[in-house]
């Protein structure tokens, strides 16, 4: 009798157990969301006298003005927009041929190595890339490649105005371009892994009918994939637009509205990081709160459309298999 | 009759065309990660005397080291993974043993995927609102409080993910010989998962220690040596990012030794994740 009286006692003690272990890891993960809504909370408070005092005339003022404190959204949003699509533009075409090289072409052997040398690419931490860019790549850019735009595209009708202007070596091209080297790996890994989940077979198939490797990437193993690519894509403009120190050291700073793409500009992470500090008054302070707010609200509908493209492909994959 | 050689010679060329494009995308992805490496160690190395780990932060115009700023580092940084960690593997836990129903699960995978690649800058604002807003100054904790936020959703993602690799066959044999739950979670699960979980805290730790965009508004910066995590805290990306954008020479040579040792240790510890999983991976 005392035997099994014992046993029971353990038992419901192993299941008081069982349940403190759940629960402990429930709030864990609840955790998470209560983190989000606290993150989403605290900047909307933050910003709440920069709302007040501008209401929705701050993102189309381009007003920046500490002195008189007249504050607007508008060259800073154009700023994070502009450079982060330059990098895009860059790092699509680019990655999708590093993607394209270590599934197809890479011999098996240096397919690892390679892909852990991109992945450092996404290593290296940003400041580094701003260190970099400030007193390598833009003396460089400036000596060379931006004298040879002006004279070649920049004399061009229609886009030439995007791209005249004092060869400095810093503004919005050149930190789309650092942005465009940093984004790289992320996309590029994504669709390296988007393109492995294609079927063999149905690679097999389209080399059988006697297509090149070419065509096989083009016509068969893009539009599987075009959802999870677009996906990748998604998650690279979420990383490009909310990268703070590298477009920091390479943008310039200015708030001011021009059209060349060889101007300095201002993003809103990098205004973040050179005024938040500086910043008196509760009205600076909390319009700089409110760039952050609009930040991360746009990254977060861009990485959210992000991984429900990913999400959609990894359904089909689970529904084919 | 020469129609069908001259569309075979065009795809061909096509072929050959988007084949070297596809070389040249990959030799241009290695291209800037050599220069970015051979920059460092060019400027970096000369830099890097002795004195940068014996010396503190010097005003500018004489010399000094970085000692302070790397102790900083790695005072807030170890905070941070100590914070970070255990938290994000109890979520982690969470979404690879219990998430399989309800609503909890695909929703914390959803936001936490979300908050993965979130800015990091807005992070450090988060920080500055709800504590050093409150506690009015800044501080070391403040800093490791930034740095665990950012921890705990990589550690989150390859807990759930090495869970998953875990054979359902194990639980199963475990719940067998009667063993509860919690045994089985924390006695055979996660200690089959445990090299990949390690990997992903490494991860973390790599990924915290080059930030630095959300030390900006909570560790702020010292110039001497501090080792209350109350007060404003050194560290290393803040000191390269003063440092680097100033006009003074000492101080951007400092910026450089100091660039080289966050670069070099964090990739170290990337090639480190990756070899220990490859390892364990390949042994089980």
């Amino acid at each position: 009798m005392p035997t099994t009286f014992l046993r029971e006692a353990r038992l419901k003690r192993q299941a008081l157990f069982d349940l403190l272990f759940r629960n402990l890891t429930r709030v864990s993960a609840f955790g998470v969301l209560a983190l989000l809504a606290a993150i989403i909370g605290s900047l909307v408070m933050g910003s709440m006298p920069a709302i007040g005092a501008f209401g929705f005339g701050f993102l189309v003022s381009s007003d920046w003005d500490p002195v008189n404190d007249q504050f607007g959204a508008l060259i800073p949003i154009i700023g994070t927009l502009v450079t982060s699509g330059i990098a895009l533009f860059i790092a699509i075409p680019v990655s999708f041929g590093i993607a394209l090289f270590l599934t197809e072409l890479a011999p098996r052997i240096l397919r690892r190595p390679l892909g852990i040398a991109i992945e450092l690419l996404a290593g290296i931490p940003s400041i580094i890339y701003g260190m970099w860019g400030l007193f390598v790549f833009a003396p460089l850019f400036a000596d060379h490649f931006e004298p040879w735009i002006n004279d070649h595209v920049g004399t061009m009708p229609m886009i030439g105005q995007y791209f005249s202007g004092p060869p400095m070596g810093i503004g919005m091209l050149t930190a789309g371009i650092i942005l465009a080297i940093m984004v790289i790996p992320f996309i590029a890994s994504v669709m390296r892994d988007v393109f492995d989940v294609v079927p063999t077979l149905l690679k097999e198939s389209a080399y059988g009918l006697g297509a090149t490797t070419w065509e096989v990437m083009w016509n068969v193993v893009l539009p599987y994939t075009k959802v999870g690519v677009a996906g990748g894509i998604m998650l690279g403009l979420g990383r490009a637009l909310g990268e703070t120190m590298a477009v920091t050291f390479v943008i310039g700073n200015a708030h001011e509205l021009s059209k060349s793409l060889l101007m300095p500009g201002n993003s809103i992470s990098s205004a973040l990081a050179n005024e938040f500090n500086e910043a008196v008054g509760d009205l600076y302070t909390s319009s700089l709160i409110e760039l952050g707010l609009i930040l991360f609200f746009i990254t977060f509908v861009v990485l959210s459309i992000a991984r429900y493209m990913l999400f959609k492909l990894g359904q089909r994959e689970g529904k084919a298999s | 009759m020469n129609v069908m050689p001259n569309l075979y010679t065009r795809r061909r060329i096509i072929n050959s065309i988007g084949l070297s494009v596809s070389v040249v995308a990959m030799l241009f992805g290695l291209f800037w990660l050599c220069w970015i490496l051979l920059t460092l160690l060019d400027s970096g190395l000369p830099a890097l005397a002795p004195m940068v780990f014996t010396h503190m932060t010097p005003p500018p115009g004489s010399s000094g080291g970085l000692l302070n700023a790397i102790a900083g580092s790695l005072m807030m940084t170890l905070v941070g993974t100590m914070i970070g960690t255990p938290i994000g593997i109890l979520a982690g836990t969470y979404l690879g043993e219990f998430g399989q129903r309800g609503w909890l699960a695909p929703v914390t995978r959803f936001i936490n995927d979300v908050l993965l690649s979130a800015p990091s800058i807005v992070i450090g604002l988060f920080v500055y609102e709800v504590y050093v807003v409150h506690v009015k100054h800044f501080s070391g904790w403040a800093g490791a409080l930034a740095l665990s936020i950012i921890v705990i959703p990589i550690v989150i993602r390859t807990t759930e993910n090495m869970l998953r690799l875990v054979p359902t066959t194990l639980r199963e044999a475990a719940a067998a010989l009667g063993a509860p739950q919690w045994k089985i979670i924390n006695f055979v699960t996660l200690r089959a998962a445990r090299a990949g979980i390690i990997t992903g805290v490494m991860l973390a730790i790599a990924r915290i220690s080059g930030e630095t965009a959300p030390l900006l508004f909570t560790a702020l910066n010292n110039q001497f040596w501090s080792s209350d995590m109350d007060r404003p805290m050194a560290n290393l990306p803040v000191v390269i990012f003063q440092f680097a954008m100033s006009p003074y020479e000492d101080w951007q040579n400092l910026a450089w030794a100091g660039a080289l040792l966050i670069t070099f240790s964090v990739l170290t510890l990337n090639i480190l994740a990756r070899v220990l999983f490859r390892q364990s991976a390949t042994t089980h």
